[in-house]
């Protein structure tokens, strides 16, 4: 098994999303540790664009073969682009969580969650001790 | 490069469809008798993709199908929280009399009186198994009877005017039928931690009940619970959630290990559903139909799902009493059309019937020996969590010294190569890794020791072979299936182009 | 020792040992000891041979389909069932099989219930079929969840008054904890006054076909404002007419639920049935229940599973839109081997029988002075005649010369007191029709 990864340049949340934030957009994703704990994924339910939102509210499901999973926003705003290539090929999402597997892409109206949010060191280490 | 191509196997039995020919027929039908009406051409359909075969093929087509399935009557079936002990022959001729099978579900009550008395007799039967004492045999199914118990605690609250009460509290390591009930019945769920031992934590439970107590409705408890553990403080649960305003309610789905053990009416539930499939023999046919009928205390009697069986004129030495069906007065409502699933109904009475009080304490004292003994046996091969007695099932821990890569689905898969069915996989989610064993009390002492000695090998083979697992199984009608490819392409039912007659 | 416990004392006694206990006893010392091993007071244990004298007494106390011609329908129908059928269903490996869960060891349940759904499919015209409900009435209660998520921040439900009372009760019961407005039956008589309910917050339209009281009416026009309200349309069907009349998907229906008891399941007084539930691609994340899909296995050999799992209970828990676990997986062979048997030929011939039965008696019926059916529209096999009297007294008097009558209407529907809803089927002969007409006249 490969080694899992955890790029230095995003945060990441303890219910393992990553998120990369430029200017007021906040692209969001699955974590490679999230990725391999679901397995396969064979589905994405996106929440619409121009969907509102509140920090910790979901944007999107993620399905694999034997499990579902909710995909939450740690930052507050409106969803303004979803990744829809991801609908005909999720298992982008397995191959490379941190690129062609984002999931949407967020004009954020309240950063101030993020602080809340883990370096990829403290990410790594939290994975670990699970 | 050098591309091998290899041919696809060939497939188990082809599908019904691939056997039709134009204008073959399997049925023996009659002309008609009447002289004919027009028929409205206007609301008729112009094609119906059904297939034409004989009556022989298929016989042999669904007859190789049967033979590609495990099952209770070819060999030894684990299957944790399944219950899967043997169906006797009896009751299915008895659920095929006549009388039963072809009694119209809207029969006058005089032209029931066969049927009515059975279904009030199984109501009285099942209601002092359990010690409590009004039943409706209305639910189709397990989860229809937790859904029925749910709504019947929703409704008592709110017709006491208690509307706060929107909480309903579930151990975590409840089966998911019982999150997904509360749900349905547009409750919440507050889910309660285990404590080491496996038993429900009565500090959260207390905690919970103490800062929002008026919110909580009730309580959704499995025993034994599906760790295969009686809860060892029981009485005090029952107390806490009662003290709060709640009511209890029992997943009966572990019945088979406490009948003449512990009723649960005198432990203080108020309800409780049974599954008929289980602990009263009533075949699984492969997914249903099931079974599961409601027991109540006196306060929830009014809520009952209906219809049930009553006694409609007292009857006499010379005369039996009338029955009949009637909806009892603050009712949650109708479940299914008509009066349940009577031909399960038939089949317990018959199971009853058959073992008679004794015979019943006999079934679940074996059926915990039976746990117990191949737990026993098998504690010095795996890891098993909880070191106390089990009921009639119990969780093994599938990780073995040795073996880093095995996990359950492969123990599960190499069993399928030694003719036994795999037991529960993967729950209670509480356990990594875990296998549920129920052997049930129906299986020999010889069988039990042969699945125990199966274990052991598989362990060894765990260690020295662990590829012989990890592609098992190697001797099925089928290798393990792509089950990412069903998902994403999602072929439901197949759209065959067969040859309209005159084509 | 009991019934089908196959225990010696000797196996016993070295299972106790294994253990490291003395008696069974000792393993329930979890068990409140102040409410251990209460007594049952249950009759005692009876022998195979007096447990078939006392249940066929019981079976004989009823007044059944075997010995009495039976023109009793109103959701539940006596047709022909091959022999075949039940032969098959005995075979222990089907019906003493679990859910497949275990797709390596179950191939068999799996490709019946692939077949099931795609014979559904072809019946109702619809594209995706799941592997059954408990029923035809809770097929629709779970069409009422997908529809409700379909459309999302819709409330309200039309039931049509021609839909089974049984399964409008049945969508009440299940949908009383979610706040949704169930209506249409309590305010419109017609599926025009029904089309002229539907509003924004209409989220689907349930209607029957042929309703309750054995009508045809027009789905098309319906479905056209149901479909302009952008809500969807429910239609419960009886597939057996479907082997007669266009399929619901070519009408215009957006999920097409109903009982499959017709195909292949004895009345056997209410249940076991079996409810099928079909709809459209779209949908098919949505419905609930199980589903099985073709695949292949690690050789490239077509098999089959159980797929879309994360909908289910068991994944899903509290999040789940259902909390079914199984299906009515042996009534569903049963009606895969039925269609299997009558293919296509035998559906059509079936439901001519059945077409053609009601027509001749509904007609003679109708002749009858007193009496007087509703041919208004056109019909399947069940119409609806006003009698002369009550319908109480009016089955008293067929029970008598070994008739079952028609379903007396007046207590599900209070303004057809004396009017009952007949069913003929391929089963009543002609000279049996003729006898209810005989007596019918007599009264």
């Amino acid at each position: 098994m490969a080694a899992m990864t955890y790029p230095s340049d995003l945060k990441y949340a303890k219910s393992d999303e990553w998120v990369r934030v430029e200017g007021d957009i906040a692209t969001l994703g699955i974590s490679d540790y999230a990725q391999d704990a679901l397995n396969d994924l064979v589905y994405v339910q996106f929440k619409p664009v121009g969907t509102k939102l509140e920090a910790g509210d979901a944007v999107c499901e993620v399905e694999s073969v034997k499990a579902a999973s909710e995909v939450y926003s740690p930052v507050a705003g409106e969803i303004i682009e979803v990744n829809s290539a991801l609908q005909e090929a999720p298992e982008t999402i397995n191959a490379d969580p941190y690129g062609a597997g984002w999931l949407v892409k967020i004009r954020v109206s309240d950063a101030s969650p993020l602080a809340d949010l883990m370096d990829s060191e403290a990410y790594k280490a939290y994975c670990e001790s699970r | 490069m050098n591309v091998m191509t290899k041919q696809a196997p060939k497939e188990l039995e082809p599908l019904i469809y691939d056997l039709s020919a134009a204008g073959r027929t399997g049925a023996l039908l009659p002309d008609c008798d009447v002289p004919p009406s027009e028929l409205p051409a206007e609301l008729l359909r112009d094609t119906l993709r059904l297939p034409e075969v004989s009556e022989l093929q298929v016989i042999r087509h669904f007859v190789k199908l049967s033979q590609l399935n495990h099952a209770i009557d070819k060999a030894f079936y684990p299957l944790g929280s399944c219950t899967m002990k043997y169906n006797p022959k009896l009751n299915e001729d008895m659920a095929r009399l006549a009388g039963f099978a072809q009694l119209h579900p809207l029969a006058d009550t005089e032209s029931s009186q066969g049927a009515l008395a059975l279904m009030y007799q199984l109501q009285q039967w099942l209601g002092e198994i359990v010690g409590l004492k009004h039943v409706s045999l209305a639910p189709a199914a397990g989860a229809q009877g937790e859904f029925s118990g749910i709504l019947m605690i929703r409704k008592y609250h709110l017709e006491r005017g208690d509307t706060k009460r929107t909480k309903i509290l579930v151990p975590n390591s409840a089966h998911g039928t019982n999150p997904a009930t509360v749900t349905m019945a547009g409750l919440e769920v507050i889910e309660l931690p285990a404590n080491d031992g496996g038993d429900v934590d009565l500090d959260a439970l207390k905690r919970v009940c103490d800062e929002r107590g008026d919110e909580i409705a009730g309580m959704m408890i499995t025993v034994p619970n599906t760790l295969g553990l009686f809860e060892a403080h029981i009485l005090e649960v029952v107390e806490i959630v009662h003290n709060a305003g709640g009511l209890m309610y029992m997943d009966g789905a572990n019945m088979n290990a406490l009948m003449g053990v512990v009723k649960p009416g005198e432990l203080g539930f108020d309800v409780l559903h049974y599954n008929l499939h289980k602990t009263f023999s009533t075949p699984h046919g492969g997914g249903g139909p099931g079974s599961g009928p409601v027991g109540v205390d006196d306060k929830l009697k009014p809520y009952l799902p209906g219809p049930i069986v009553a006694i409609l004129e007292e009857g006499s030495d010379d005369e039996a009493p009338l029955y009949g069906l009637v909806m009892p007065e603050k009712s949650i409502g109708r479940l299914k059309a008509f009066h349940g699933n009577f031909g399960m109904h038939v089949r317990a009475y018959a199971y009853i019937r058959a073992y008679g009080a004794e015979g019943l304490c006999d079934v679940s004292r074996h059926a915990v020996l039976n746990a117990n003994y191949v737990r026993a046996r098998l504690m010095d091969t795996y890891k098993i969590p909880y070191p106390r007695y089990c009921g009639h099932e119990f969780v093994v821990e599938a990780r073995l010294d040795g073996a880093p890569d095995v996990h359950a689905l492969d123990i599960s898969k190499r069993l399928i190569d030694y003719g036994i069915h795999p037991p529960t996989n993967y729950f209670p989610l509480i356990v990594p890794e875990a296998l549920l064993i129920e052997p049930t009390e129906t299986e020999t002492k010889e069988t039990l020791d042969e699945f125990v000695e199966v274990m052991k090998i598989i362990a060894e083979e765990a260690r020295t072979n662990p590829e012989l697992l990890h592609d098992a199984p190697h001797s099925a009608p089928t290798r393990r299936l792509d089950e990412v490819r069903a998902a994403k392409q999602l072929v439901l039912c197949c759209r065959p182009a067969l040859p309209e007659a005159g084509d | 020792m009991s019934g089908y416990i196959p225990h010696t004392e000797l196996d016993r006694q070295q299972m106790l040992s294994a253990i490291g206990v003395t008696t069974i006893e000792e393993l329930f010392e979890a068990v409140p000891a102040t409410h251990r091993f209460p007594k049952i007071d249950l009759p005692p244990a009876m022998s195979e041979m007096e447990i078939v004298a006392e249940m066929s007494a019981l079976a004989d106390a009823n007044e059944h389909a075997g010995d009495f011609a039976l023109f009793r329908g109103a959701g539940a129908y006596h047709h022909f069932i091959p022999s075949a059928v039940n032969h098959l269903l005995l075979r222990g490996e089907f019906y003493t099989a679990y859910t497949p869960y275990q797709p390596e060891v179950s191939q068999g349940t799996l490709q019946a219930t692939y077949e099931y759904q795609s014979m559904m499919c072809a019946l109702t015209g619809m594209d995706a079929a799941n592997a059954s409900h408990y029923d035809g009435a809770t097929s629709l209660a779970e069409a009422v969840t997908v529809a409700m998520q379909v459309t999302s921040k819709r409330n309200t439900v039309l039931l049509a008054h021609s839909v089974h009372p049984h399964y409008r009760e049945v969508v009440r019961t299940y949908h009383q904890g979610r706040g949704i407005n169930i209506t249409g039956d309590d305010q419109a008589r017609t599926l025009t006054e029904l089309a002229a309910l539907i509003d924004d917050d209409t989220a689907m339209v349930a209607v029957q076909y042929p309703n309750f009281f054995g009508q045809i009416e027009d789905i098309r026009a319906l479905a056209d404002a149901v479909h302009a309200k952008g809500a969807l349309l429910v239609v419960v069907a009886n597939p057996l007419a479907l082997g007669l009349l266009k399929p619901p998907g070519e009408l215009g229906a957006d999920m097409v639920v109903g009982e499959a008891q017709p195909l292949g399941v004895p009345l056997s007084f209410g249940g076991p049935y079996v409810g099928f539930f079909a709809t459209r691609t779209q949908f098919v994340r949505k419905i609930a229940g199980r589903i099985v899909g073709e695949t292949v296995d690690r050789d490239g050999r077509r098999a089959y599973v159980m797929t879309l799992r994360p909908r289910e209970q068991d994944i899903r828990r509290e999040k789940a839109s259902s909390n079914i676990c199984t299906n009515q997986g042996l009534m569903a062979l049963a009606v895969c081997i039925y269609l299997s048997l009558m293919g296509k030929n035998g559906m059509r011939k079936v439901a001519e029988l059945n077409y053609h039965k009601a027509h001749y008696a509904a007609k003679q019926i109708d002749a009858l002075a007193g009496f007087s059916v509703d041919m208004s529209k056109p019909f399947f096999n069940e119409f609806v005649v006003q009698c002369p009297k009550p319908v109480r007294e009016v089955n008293q008097a067929l029970i008598e010369a070994g008739i079952v009558g028609g379903y007396d209407l007046g207590a599900d529907y209070p303004h057809l007191q004396d009017h009952m809803l007949v069913c003929v089927t391929e089963m009543n002969t002609k000279a049996e029709i003729d006898k209810l007409v005989e007596l019918l006249g007599k009264l």
